[in-house]
């Protein structure tokens, strides 16, 4: 098994289970599991997360489904936002 | 047409109003707005002018597309030679100022001279007088809309106003319309307070009548629009969590410049979010965020109207700040929070209405303050020269007494309108100054973010996001993803991004179309309003000689290679954590090829051929 932490923001928010605190939830996954994994459990879109960081570097869509993921990594994802 | 084709030019020494036809030579290499109001300032005044006297300049301007039914086209400019920096200043606004000068049939406002005692320029269509405004000098911008609405007697005029900071000779006062619009960065506002300006007020009821071929105008505004709705960032992300989303993304990421860029990564972003705007506070169950908001003619609407907890200590027993009002955006967020280590969302909402209601720059205040934070916990600074006060990282009391006594303009408060330049230089220790040309950096550390180093260095106004935001490319993926950490192609990126810019800020639309929209967008709305033939090419080549323009101009100001560095923190000592760990900004890897591409020699002049490609005299 690898524990990572996963996390959401803006308005993915709403596929966090109840009870996340700080956008963020620890995630149990077997060996192996990938990103497109992490979100099919809690049933985020694939194509809503457009912004996907792994330890605060970029997954580019292609990685997503093959990357399998390490203990202790964080995940997080965003929605197209933009700012400035 | 498109263009109104008529300028006022105002002489306050003399206190008289002139109308001049629009050079429309200049108008088909410069189109409008930034490009064309610096073309303007540059053949007007001595380079090397004080930018606090009378012989300064200093231009109101709308693009051609300003007031049109476009999207975005809520944009004007102001134009000058900046305080700050002593560079060349354009400073943009959005809100509805803009687009009223339009409706009162008038490209450009040229300010000189300085007036024997305070005034107010009023403009209703052709009817223009230069008043007293001797009862509002001392006042708020907030005050002074207020004031002039109830003069007038006419709920529609727009006023663009300076506040107490700019009187008191704050160096980066803005120019505040529409109560919370801003044309916020060099310090706009303390040219037009020196000039005993206090405000200008438009009311136009002309409308835009001149467009060049309405149908074929109408049909790319159309197309557009179209494609601002259906992109995900302008027709979703933007209008929902503003610009303020960019807080945990850019924190995530490993370049969020925290406690005065000594950090790259904030431990209370998340409660200065984007997302925490939306949380209900547990004191009054209210969220900090009160709606959305849109600038004239906008169909993204990304602005944010907020209100403070009535009972948090920085409004307690102050009812004139219990109301709705203007902000948190992100840039603002940032240099009110992390760069001063600051986590409370009431203190950060609360200091930025200041900065609205008596018209200065948040980003600069914010880095100011923290350079003046750092002095002060280096003993450079003791209480002795800040009124009594300990100065700390983390405290909302530090931030919210700062700000109220920029306001005053005394005491401390005086040396916090200096700027962190001019602060540090004075406490003897300028390489704790985070600035590039003078002015403050924004919320992008370019040690996470490579391209961003070279575009704060290279910009023609001082640290700026809104020179080139390759943000957009590096970090969000806008319009392809590019790595951060990576310094290869970044020169021409950043070449890219600049031009670009310059071209959507010479049309009078917003920056943040571009987000969905290329210029193969904005040139058939150009082209379908303005005279002359526009494509994506020939904005392209516009938004170069622009930005070879003002290059040209800084450097007949003085301004050498020297100054296209950034402060040893950013080039010597590593982030500290995130992906960037160890790593510096690589500018010299960078700035060489930068310059090759630009056309410019080694010393980062501009060649005569370049010079001559772009029709540069």
């Amino acid at each position: 098994m690898v524990t990572v932490e996963f996390k959401l923001f803006a308005t993915l928010m709403e596929y966090l289970p109840a009870g996340a605190q700080d956008h963020s939830v620890r995630v149990e996954l077997s060996e192996g599991a990938t990103i497109f994994d992490l979100m099919d459990k809690y049933r985020v879109p694939r194509t809503q997360a457009h912004l996907v960081v792994r330890n605060g570097i970029f997954v580019p869509p292609s990685q997503r489904k093959t990357y399998p993921l390490q203990d202790g990594d964080v995940i997080a994802l965003w929605p197209p936002v933009a700012g400035g | 047409m498109s263009w109104a084709g008529k300028i006022l030019r105002v002489n306050l020494t003399q206190g008289t109003c002139t109308v001049e036809a629009l050079n429309r030579q200049w108008a088909q290499e410069y189109l409008g707005q930034r490009g064309l109001a610096t073309k303007y300032l540059s053949e007007e005044i001595d380079h090397r002018v004080d930018p606090l006297s009378p012989e300064n300049k200093m231009i109101m301007t709308t693009g051609p597309l300003t007031g049109t039914m476009a999207s975005t086209s809520g944009r004007y400019s102001v134009v000058t030679k900046g305080p700050l920096t002593n560079c060349v200043a354009c400073s943009n606004s959005g809100g509805f100022f803009g687009a009223e000068m339009d409706f009162a049939g008038w490209d450009m406002f040229i300010f000189e001279g300085k007036s024997p005692k305070p005034v107010y320029l009023s403009v209703m269509n052709d009817i223009v007088e230069l008043l007293s405004a001797e009862e509002i000098w001392g006042t708020s911008v907030w005050h002074t809309d207020e004031w002039l609405h109830a003069k007038h007697q006419d709920p529609m005029v727009r006023v663009a106003a300076v506040g107490r900071a700019a009187e008191a000779g704050c160096l980066y006062a803005a120019i505040v319309n529409d109560q919370h619009r801003a044309a916020g960065r060099s310090g706009v506002g303390t040219v037009m307070a020196s000039k005993n300006l206090k405000a200008v007020l438009v009311r136009g009821t002309k409308g835009i009548d001149n467009v060049k071929d309405p149908a074929k105008f109408m049909n790319a505004v159309n197309a557009g629009k179209k494609v601002l709705a259906d992109n995900a960032v302008t027709g979703q992300g933007l209008p929902t969590y503003g610009t303020q989303v960019l807080m945990n993304v850019i924190n995530e990421i490993g370049a969020l410049p925290t406690r005065n860029m000594r950090e790259v990564q904030f431990e209370g972003a998340q409660s200065v979010s984007g997302e925490a705007m939306h949380e209900k506070r547990a004191s009054d169950g209210k969220p900090n965020l009160t709606s959305n908001a849109g600038c004239f003619g906008c169909t993204i609407a990304c602005g944010r109207i907020s209100t403070v907890d009535k009972g948090h200590f920085s409004v307690e027993n102050k009812p004139d700040y219990w109301g709705s009002s203007g902000g948190l955006e992100y840039e603002a967020a940032w240099a009110l929070g992390p760069d001063t280590g600051v986590d409370d969302l009431d203190a950060l909402t609360y200091t930025n209405f200041l900065c609205n209601e008596d018209g200065f720059d948040p980003i600069t205040f914010g880095g100011t303050l923290a350079a003046a934070i750092e002095l002060f916990n280096m003993g450079a600074l003791t209480t002795e020269q800040t009124d009594g006060r300990e100065l700390n990282f983390g405290s909302a009391e530090t931030l919210v007494w700062a700000v109220e006594a920029l306001v005053k303009g005394e005491g401390f408060g005086k040396d916090l309108g200096l700027g962190s330049k001019r602060l540090c230089e004075k406490y003897g220790h300028p390489e704790l100054s985070m600035t590039v040309k003078g002015q403050e950096f924004p919320a992008y550390d370019p040690r996470g973010i490579q391209g961003m180093g070279l575009a704060y260095a290279t910009s023609n106004r001082g640290a700026c996001h809104l020179r080139g935001y390759t943000v957009a490319s590096e970090v969000l993926g806008i319009p392809e993803k590019t790595d951060p950490l990576e310094t290869e192609g970044k020169a021409g990126l950043v070449k890219a991004f600049q031009d670009a810019t310059a071209a959507v800020d010479s049309s009078g639309l917003c920056l943040f179309s571009t987000f969905a929209w290329s210029l193969e967008d904005i040139a058939p709305q150009v082209d379908g309003a303005c005279e002359g033939d526009w494509t994506a090419e020939r904005m392209l080549e516009l938004g170069e000689r622009v930005w070879n323009m003002e290059r040209d101009f800084n450097m007949r100001a003085g301004l050498t290679a020297a100054d296209d560095t950034l402060p040893k923190r950013l080039l010597k000592e590593a982030a500290k954590t995130g992906p960037a760990l160890g790593c510096v900004n690589d500018l010299d890897k960078m700035l060489p090829e930068y310059y090759e591409l630009r056309g410019w020699t080694s010393d980062g002049v501009p060649t005569e051929s370049t010079r001559q490609r772009l029709g540069l005299s």
